[in-house]
């Protein structure tokens, strides 16, 4: 289980990455933390004729303030520094709780934010986090730089919208509105595992506790991350009480998903804990709604 | 063969310069280039954990790691954790105490996660404990005595040792 | 001096590993040394058409490929390591695997070319040009499909997929089950899974040209047959020969297999081109190319009476060998045999056919088969127990070979061909003991039906078993005195993280009087010592162990001797503590084993006739037959009934494996054991497709059970000592992982509550579970 050989790249500077990447086209692969791909290469499953390492551009992992209350995370920044940031605990209180499931700390130490997204696996936490929180996807190459909606980006099985020679330089995160509660849920095998089925939900309610907005993600049910768009329209407008949390969760588990078997979990399974832990996130946001972040 | 790079990591204090291939893992270049065989390999797919040590004080799976990725890093592995030969340090003691290995091979890298860990929760309960060590398999010794020896480190961090 | 035996002693061998300093194969630097990597089969059954090895050999930094053709007549299939035993009427079908593929590959993973290059990178690369031509044969997967007519057949020499045949009887099934008052029958599953030694195998081989010394290391668990063996493949002296089986990265069975293809090739490799050679398996090689286990299918029945009582017990089942079948049949006998557990039964009817696959070899996995039989019987008795209203812990109560029925006959034959006689045992305390632990009484009681009306799925299963240890041949030990007062012993088992180094320490310690830590053991190294077999079977401790307290027990003799020459006295006035002899009344008087064994090394003067230089002896220990360990499982699980998420809340083992020698080692023991035997019941299963291509060969897909999976066991020691051995010792390697699954089935049905849902598969997924739970609701 040992690579083969690839012609290796450190570029210094974005600048340098990107005339790299517009130059060497489709043989080339970015290496970010290497935690999804070094597997497989090892595994010789992905053979990149070059890798671009782009460990050494600095300030691709910083975690920056947005002047509209939300932030934007550098496509860099390790997992484990999102996992204590205090800025994405308070402003983004879903991606904080996500965190420690990815994995085990080993591997947040050197896996990165952006690495995971380009990377696309719709049994990882991040993407599906990413849809539920609306986040923006902001793409460069020597042409500009775009900004991509989280359902255009995850465009199917580990594939995005981006261009052969774009690189995912950061996520933007917006600010929570007043009235919001999230949760993030997953059954997995052991602990650390890729879930078996997850749901990343936020729930925006109004002052008299109707649902004004709701974005249930989930993950492991399909070829990309997955938008419940049926649930989230159950909810809106009604209040969140235990029959309309139950009919959402069925919405989501009979209408939006079409949930893949594998050795793991059938599809029956699957549909049937997508509907038990949609219900489990919605109680959950809609109880931390209105309430301060811990 | 491709072009080889430069390589120069400090690993347990000691500056090291080599010129490898480029997909030279890390764990291979400590174990093969080095001769720091301490660290182990048990499946070059970053799930087991036997390889993990620390760079920049992070641990971190040296399987997943390309060598030349370490270049300029400070790396820490098994063999630099006893304060002199012959000594263990009190990690390694409490190991010892608890019956924390049977075969040891999956211990150095048990070891170089739980050394950062103690740093960061000088006071941890069994439950942090076994989430800590979630990321390491272990066949031997279905893990109790692991937990013992962490705890047992623990205590005597709090009571003035050091880690 | 304390005693050393029974003692909670550290390890002589922590600091070592500890520090990174114990040499493991991998960590084996030579010289010149070149790399192998393996061109694998990518087909479970195909037939060989043609293998292109030309570009490869041109690749960069590529020796030699070898195929089979390249091997002349060092190509030959394997030994067959255990024969059958004498069954009347037994079948016995032997196919033993080759070193390279040469007209048909019958597994995914088999060998068909051999790469050495100047680094394992570039052996890997040469692997990819090697083009392989080979027409794909219909796979036999399903271990029933492999029997029915018309199925391919595997080894065309035999002429079917039948392996073996065997039957062994006592009493009269028939007439037991016309007399009885219930008879239930089910049918039962068992899957695979891999050992999962986070070591995986290897082999270093270096060829001395000038000393004409071959020197093997190896990550096997019987470095002396292994020794014995490819000297006799490589036509060499068994003294040209030295294998080392250093520090090993865990066993658990399979590197005991032999000859593993590439320990066959390795050597030759080395010899034919003058250059020591390393093969290090890697994880990928490891899920196809290293032995595994479990895959049985039972239709089983048990008759009992009005009470609950055992009438008869009738099991006809098959067991999936793989692909070849050097280890005989060692796992379906303990199978067989260990299904009677700690019950009397008065007859017996158990008949089991063995059958060729195109998957992995099988041969022993910690508990080598005992497991399945466990699972059946006690599985049995539970839904005895739901037949006829009794509790399940006192059907078992009721059905207890009592003290007084030891040494009690079985009637049948173990599998090292020695009538199945169980030396000792006191079950029931063991049962009421751990029943007290968990709670039981009062779980049923009171706190079930509470969490019940609270929503919450909470149960306990108690199971029991038996397992047959410490078999024969035979093992040895030399101890030897030095100067310095520091005592070595060597033995042939090898060693994989057992504790030997200490244990066996602590035996000898306290034979000779000295500590615990001046007793230096060294073990798997054949110029150490050459005699023996290995550690298998849960034997090192009783055979070995047994060797080591003899051959203690010589060198005493001796020390006392020239001791009593030495001080003037007679021996009878002579007693050894501290490392020194002293005469008891007069403490003073005194001379210090170190000495002694100067003095019995003498530069100058004679040796006595009738006298050996040194203080030293070699001894052997043979037991006629295994020594029965036994215990008592209790586990108490939470099922989430929507998600059907099984959490382990508590696991209890109370165990008698004899004396124990090393409690903190013993612990250890249970407690890794039960952790797999976790693994093997709710999280490992391989799984195969029906081209026999296997789909989870990666730790991410083959689970492995973590800190957050397994609890802390609560352990109680139950010691009733053997009579076959002079330490009264059992051994205890493979208990905690036999009653597991028993255990975790009975523990899920009894939190689900539903008398309708019965588990009979083991591994059960939550998937699986869901799938149960569900054809409840849609009957």
């Amino acid at each position: 289980m040992k690579p083969a050989p690839f012609e290796y790249h450190r570029p210094a500077s974005l600048d340098e990455a990107l005339a790299l990447v517009a130059e060497l086209g489709s043989d080339a692969k970015a290496l970010a933390g290497g935690q999804s791909l070094v597997p497989a290469m090892n595994f010789r499953l992905a053979r990149p004729g070059v890798l671009i390492d782009l460990n050494r551009i600095a300030h691709l992992a910083a975690i920056d303030e947005l002047p509209d209350g939300g932030f934007r995370i550098g496509a860099m920044t390790r997992q484990r520094a999102v996992e204590r940031s205090a800025a994405v605990a308070q402003r983004a209180p879903l991606l904080a709780e996500a965190m420690p499931w990815i994995a085990h700390p080993q591997i947040r130490n050197r896996g990165t934010v952006g690495g995971s997204l380009a990377h696309a696996d719709p049994s990882a936490e991040l993407p599906a986090v990413m849809l539920a929180l609306d986040a923006r996807f902001v793409a460069r190459s020597r042409r500009g730089t775009r900004t991509i909606a989280g359902p255009e980006f995850f465009a199917g099985i580990l594939t995005t919208a981006l261009a052969p020679d774009e690189l995912l330089i950061a996520v933007e995160i917006p600010a929570p509105p007043a009235g919001a509660g999230a949760a993030f849920v997953e059954v997995a095998r052991r602990h650390g595992d890729y879930a078996l089925v997850g749901v990343a939900a936020q729930v925006v309610l109004e002052m008299d506790g109707r649902c004004r907005a709701a974005r249930i993600a989930l993950l492991s049910v399909g070829d990309t991350p997955v938008l419940a768009a049926s649930a989230m329209a159950t909810l809106i407008g009604r209040r969140p009480d235990p029959p309309t949390i139950e009919a959402a969760a069925r919405a989501a588990a009979e209408r939006d998903i079409d949930p893949p078997g594998d050795i793991h979990a059938s599809p029956a399974y699957r549909r049937h804990l997508a509907g038990v832990l949609v219900a489990r996130a919605l109680r959950l946001a809609v109880e931390r709604a209105g309430k301060p972040p811990a | 063969m491709g072009p080889s790079v430069h390589v120069g990591v400090t690993v347990n204090g000691t500056r090291y310069q080599r010129s490898v291939e480029p997909r030279l893992l890390l764990s291979d270049f400590l174990r093969h280039e080095l001769g720091l065989t301490g660290t182990h390999v048990g499946c070059e797919h970053g799930v087991c954990g036997a390889c993990t040590v620390l760079l920049d004080g992070d641990p971190v799976r040296s399987c997943l790691l390309f060598a030349v990725q370490a270049d300029g890093a400070e790396v820490t592995t098994v063999e630099g954790l006893a304060p002199a030969p012959g000594e263990l340090d009190l990690l390694q003691t409490a190991f010892r105490e608890s019956h924390g290995l049977q075969c040891g091979f999956c211990t150095p890298g048990i070891l170089m996660t739980m050394i950062a860990f103690l740093g960061d929760h000088p006071a941890p309960d069994e439950s942090a404990i076994r989430e800590a060590l979630s990321g390491h398999l272990c066949r031997c010794t279905g893990y109790r005595h692991i937990v013992d020896a962490v705890a047992l480190a623990a205590t005597r961090i709090t009571h003035g040792g050091r880690a | 001096m304390t005693q050393a035996f029974g003692a909670r002693a550290l390890r002589n061998e922590d600091a070592r590993l500890l520090t990174g300093r114990a040499q493991f194969v991998d960590d084996v630097r030579l010289d010149g040394l070149l790399h192998v990597a393996f061109r694998r089969s990518e087909y479970a059954h195909a037939r060989l058409i043609d293998v292109d090895v030309s570009a490869a050999r041109a690749a960069d930094g590529v020796v030699a490929v070898f195929t089979a053709s390249d091997l002349g007549d060092y190509w030959r299939p394997g030994p067959l390591l255990v024969s059958p035993p004498p069954i009347a009427g037994l079948v016995f079908n032997t196919a033993t695997q080759v070193p390279l593929a040469r007209d048909k590959v019958r597994h995914v993973g088999e060998p068909i070319a051999m790469v050495v290059a100047t680094s394992r990178y570039l052996a890997e690369d040469a692997v990819d040009q090697i083009v392989v031509d080979a027409e794909p044969l219909e796979a036999v997967v399903d271990i029933e499909r492999a029997l029915e007519p018309g199925a391919p057949v595997i080894h065309e020499s035999i002429g079917s997929n039948l392996a073996a045949h065997v039957v062994q009887r006592k009493g009269d099934y028939a007439a037991a089950r016309e007399r009885a008052a219930l008879v239930v029958a089910r049918r039962f599953l068992y899957d695979r899974g891999v050992s999962a030694a986070i070591e995986t195998r290897g082999v270093v081989a270096a060829w001395d040209t000038s000393a004409e010394q071959l020197t093997i290391w190896d990550t096997t668990q019987a470095p002396i047959p292994i020794r014995n063996g490819l000297a006799g493949m490589l036509g060499l002296l068994e003294s040209q020969v030295r294998v080392i089986a250093p520090f090993i990265g865990g066993g658990f069975g399979p590197k005991i297999m032999m000859f593993y293809p590439e320990e066959v090739l390795v050597p030759w490799a080395a010899m034919r081109l003058g250059r020591p050679v390393k093969w290090i398996e890697d994880r990928l090689e490891s899920f196809t190319a290293t032995t595994q286990e479990r895959g049985q299918v039972h239709e089983a029945e048990l008759a009992v009476d009005q009470a609950g009582r055992i009438l008869g017990v009738k099991d006809r089942f098959v067991h999936d060998t793989g692909a070849y079948d050097p280890y005989g049949l060692t796992i379906p006998i303990n199978t067989q045999c260990t299904l009677l557990g700690p019950y009397r039964v008065p007859a017996y009817d158990s008949e089991f056919t063995v059958a060729f696959t195109n998957k992995t070899l099988v041969t022993p996995v910690r508990g080598a088969g005992r497991q399945h039989g466990v699972f059946v019987m006690e599985r049995l008795l539970d839904l005895a127990a739901r037949g006829l209203g009794l509790d399940p812990v006192e059907i078992r109560r009721r059905n207890y070979l009592a003290p007084g029925d030891f040494p009690h006959d079985h009637q049948i034959l173990f599998q090292d061909s020695a009538p199945l006689v169980y030396d000792s045992g006191d079950y029931l305390p063991a049962l009421e003991e751990a029943a007290r632990m968990v709670g039981y009484d009062r779980f049923v009681r009171e706190e079930q039906p509470r969490l019940r009306a609270a929503g919450r799925r909470v149960g306990i299963g108690i199971v029991s078993y038996v397992e047959g240890t410490g078999i024969g041949p035979y093992e040895g030990a030399r101890v030897s005195v030095e100067p310095s007062g520091k005592i070595r012993v060597a033995t042939g088992v090898g060693t994989q993280g057992q504790g030997h180094f200490t244990s066996f320490a602590q035996i000898v310690a306290d034979v000779l009087g000295v500590d615990v830590a001046d007793v230096h053991v060294l073990t798997g190294d054949t110029s150490a010592f050459h005699w023996g077999t290995g550690t298998f079977a849960s034997r090192g401790a009783v055979v070995a162990g047994s060797a080591c307290h003899a051959a203690a027990t010589r060198v005493r003799e001796k020390a006392m001797v020239l001791a009593a020459e030495q001080l003037r006295v007679d021996r009878s006035c002579l007693e050894l503590a501290g490392g020194q002899v002293r005469v008891a009344d007069d403490l003073a008087r005194s001379i210090a084993l170190g000495d002694l064994a100067r003095r019995a090394n003498p530069l100058r003067g004679a040796v006595r006739p009738g006298t050996e230089p040194g203080l030293e002896a070699t001894a052997y220990f043979g037991p006629d037959r295994g020594s029965t360990a036994s215990g008592v499982h209790a586990m108490q699980v939470e099922v989430d009934p929507e998600t059907a998420m099984v959490k382990i809340l508590r696991y209890i083992v109370v165990h008698d494996c004899g004396r124990v020698i090393n409690p903190l080692i013993v612990e250890g023991q249970i407690q890794g054991g039960v952790a797999h035997g976790i693994g093997n019941a709710f999280f490992e299963q391989l799984r195969y497709d029906e081209s026999g291509q296997l789909l989870n060969a990666s730790f991410m897909d083959y689970l492995l059970p973590t800190a957050s999976e397994v609890p802390a066991v609560e352990i109680s020691h139950a010691e009733t000592p053997s009579p076959l051995n002079p330490l009264g010792v059992k051994g205890v390697g493979e208990a905690g992982c036999i009653p597991t699954g028993a255990a975790f089935a009975q523990a899920v049905e009894h939190a689900l509550g539903d008398p309708g849902l019965e588990i009979l598969e083991i591994p059960l997924s939550p998937s699986r579970l869901f799938e149960l739970t569900q054809e409840r609701l849609t009957p």
